[in-house]
């Protein structure tokens, strides 16, 4: 089975974030393993997106602390979190229809060779990925315009990959995906998990979250609701801390205290 | 298709504390390399039927029309009239494509893009003017007037590129202003007598009229064109085969270098027939490989496309978006110069009129005919080749038949037309084939 390391790759100690007149995040608690998906589940607004670019530089943090490897560490650019190895997917894939699937992989870091891109070697360096993460596409050379949804999807993890990253986050691979297409792509996360890569997968769905997260945290109103462990705590239990009708003093304060406003 | 040997040495790619060299799935090379899905050419005439049904399907048809075009207006007009391919009307019209050609280079950049430059008549005319003001008022040697009106046009270019980029003003608008500022330049450099006469056998003036008359000339420009090809596929195909990542089978590399050599010997047969090699389809051909290389080898190349595929994917590769456009404006802007001394040199002479008339209106549409996509993201240099190749040839072609100019205007419109309608209707075919 997956060995789970003792010191976490990531944890968030008490992490706040405010925007102006919203608290996106109160005291958020987070810890993450090599070789585990932690998936993050919440409510519209909830703040997954936000804790997810605080944790990828985008927006820095206000309060609170990032440990890396056991380490404290400060991230307040995307270079910065590229640099840990943290690599991000973001909701709207970032890739050019236009561009083959090699190139897309080594987009603003293509390999060159005395100066000219290196077109075999980067080819060879993308099969080579492909295979390994047993991505299944009809050819590297092909415009991503000409693949579906979840091979798109599964070109856009490749490529967070390429870094070799020792964290990835997801945000919502599935959510524009079909039956099949979703499949292939929470294939692709348990192969992440399997090669020992620490993955925090935001879902909207019940169902992709009990196939592949190791443990869930539950987000309410930018507060902590909750961690579980998927095997042992049934989808119901789940569901109500997202919803918060497994109410408790700290929801309870946090409504009070943040109106819930939706994106 | 070449087996990859993908398990045996993992290096950037392998994960950390990593299990790669223990997992099932990649320790199988045979499982994951032959997968019936990938899309590897079979050899032989077969395999080329195939793919260009799957082209055909997939709606990658590029240079494909614009090529069956320009062979059909050979046919037509070649029957109307037995001089339309003669050596002389056909040296005429590579030679004369070329202003226009130059003109259309530059606004393959910016269609690549996804955006359009509608200033470039208007700066070729303005570089011009500067050049012969230079050159012939001031006295400048022609170098120098050369090299200022090339480098103004970048400038300028790359002006129109800030307004942009920088700015965020619409590049249509911007250009526009630019087409009457420029015009407005032009006029004023040019001043009262509006001609300035440039010295035909100076560098300006033999720009267009410099032959290569040795036979030699162009047939040994063929022999290195055809050599280099074949050197260049043959060593890449090896490395590729080395690399273990699909590669052409040498009968492919074969063929295809036998038709460059048909046509490179052909055109060279055809030059020495009469003047020899023209000059300025030298520097054109030379331009084009340039460029093509350019977008196509140079991780600049790269970000040109990227930007035109998708501004935010780019932006998030770390591309520096604004750069890119406003240096892609600057070199539409140095090829409107480049192209303005050709026209310029074609009627020994910078006047009132360069720059203006359907000058612009061919540069983009040669350059959209060719197989360049309005929608930004697809096309080649050589595209502008090839479309300024229909829109000449029709030129010539119809003042053979001595038809007048309205009816050139309205049969150039219609080619561009049914190009334009080609490209539109090839993306829709794209993304139908995309959701599939
Ligand atoms: N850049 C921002 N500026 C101001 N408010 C923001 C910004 N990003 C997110 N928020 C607010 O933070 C809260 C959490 O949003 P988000 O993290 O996007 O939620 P989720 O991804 O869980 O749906 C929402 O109230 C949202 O309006
Ligand atoms: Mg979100």
């Amino acid at each position: 089975m997956v060995h789970v390391s003792a010191t976490p790759v990531l944890a968030l100690r008490g992490v706040s974030k405010r925007f102006g007149a919203v608290q996106a995040l109160t005291d958020v608690e987070l810890e993450v393993h090599a070789g585990e998906v932690v998936a993050l589940v919440g409510d519209n607004g909830a703040g997954k997106s936000t804790l997810v670019k605080t944790i990828a530089g985008v927006h820095p943090i206000d309060e609170g602390a990032i440990e890396w490897g056991g380490k404290p560490v400060s991230i307040s650019r995307p270079h910065d979190a590229q640099a840990l190895g943290i690599a991000t997917v973001y909701q709207d894939l970032a890739l050019c229809d236009n561009i083959d699937v090699v190139g897309n992989l080594f987009l603003g870091r293509e390999l060159k060779r005395f100066g000219v891109l290196d077109e075999v070697e980067m080819e060879r360096r993308a099969r080579e990925l492909l295979t390994t993460l047993s991505i299944r596409i009809p050819s590297v050379r092909i415009p991503i315009a000409s693949l579906s949804g979840g091979q798109r999807q599964t070109v856009a993890i490749a490529r967070s990959m390429l870094g070799d990253p020792k964290l990835v986050i997801l945000d919502e691979p599935t959510a524009a995906l079909g039956v099949e297409q979703t499949a292939q792509v929470l294939d692709l996360v348990e192969r992440l998990r399997e090669r020992g890569h620490a993955v925090i997968l935001i879902s909207h769905n019940m169902a992709d979250v009990k196939a592949v997260a190791d443990k869930v945290a539950v987000l309410r109103l930018g507060r902590n609701n909750g961690v579980f462990e998927v095997k042992t705590t049934s989808q119901e239990d789940i569901i109500s801390a997202i919803t918060g009708a497994t109410d408790n003093a700290v929801t309870r304060r946090a409504a009070r205290t943040n109106g819930e406003v939706s994106k | 298709m070449s087996v990859d040997k993908t398990s045996a040495n993992l290096d950037k790619s392998a994960p950390h504390g990593g299990g790669a060299a223990e997992n099932p799935e990649a320790a199988v090379p045979s499982a994951a390399a032959v997968d019936p899905r990938l899309l590897v050419r079979q050899e032989g005439i077969f395999g080329y039927w195939d793919e260009f049904k799957r082209k055909m399907k997939a709606g990658e048809l590029g240079s494909l029309p614009v090529v069956v075009g320009l062979a059909a207006i050979c046919v037509i007009f070649q029957m109307l009239n037995s001089n339309f391919l003669s050596a002389q009307n056909i040296s005429d019209i590579t030679v004369t494509m070329v202003g226009t050609g130059m003109i259309s280079v530059g606004i393959v950049f910016v269609l690549l893009l996804g955006e359009i430059d509608l200033s470039v008549g208007s700066v070729s005319g303005a570089a011009s003017a500067l050049a012969a003001v230079l050159a012939v008022n001031q006295g400048w040697p022609e170098w120098a007037a050369v090299l200022v009106a090339v480098a103004a046009g970048l400038a300028i270019g790359a002006a129109h590129g800030f307004f942009f980029a920088v700015l965020g003003a619409p590049a249509f608008a911007v250009t526009l202003a630019g087409l009457l500022f420029w015009l407005g330049f032009m006029l004023k450099v040019l001043g009262a007598n509006g001609t300035i006469n440039l010295d035909s056998d100076g560098l300006i003036g033999q720009l267009t009229t410099y032959f290569f008359a040795d036979v030699a000339a162009a047939y040994g420009l063929a022999v290195v064109v055809v050599a280099l090809f074949f050197v260049s596929s043959f060593l890449g195909n090896r490395r590729r085969e080395a690399a273990g990542v699909p590669s052409r089978p040498l009968s492919d590399t074969v063929l295809r270098t036998a038709l460059l050599a048909v046509v490179s010997f052909a055109a060279a047969y055809m030059y020495n027939q009469y003047k020899g090699l023209p000059l300025a389809t030298v520097i054109f051909l030379a331009f084009l490989v340039g460029t093509d290389f350019l977008l196509r080898r140079t991780s600049y190349g790269r970000k040109i496309f990227a930007l035109g595929g998708s501004v935010e994917a780019s932006r998030r590769a770390g591309i520096n978006v604004t750069a890119v456009r406003i240096s892609v404006f600057g070199i539409a802007g140095g090829f409107a110069a480049i192209g303005g001394l050709f026209l310029a040199s074609k009627i020994a002479s910078a006047n009132q009129s360069a720059g203006t008339g359907d000058l612009l209106m061919n540069a983009i549409a040669a350059a959209v005919i060719g197989g360049t996509s309005l929608f930004g993201g697809r096309g080649r240099t050589w595209n502008a080749l090839l479309g300024v190749l229909v829109i000449v040839s029709i030129q010539y072609g119809l003042q053979l038949e001595s038809i007048a100019e309205p009816v050139k205007y309205m049969i150039t419109a219609a080619v561009l037309l049914t190009t334009v309608v080609i490209d539109s209707v090839t993306r829709k075919t794209q993304k139908t084939a995309g959701r599939a």
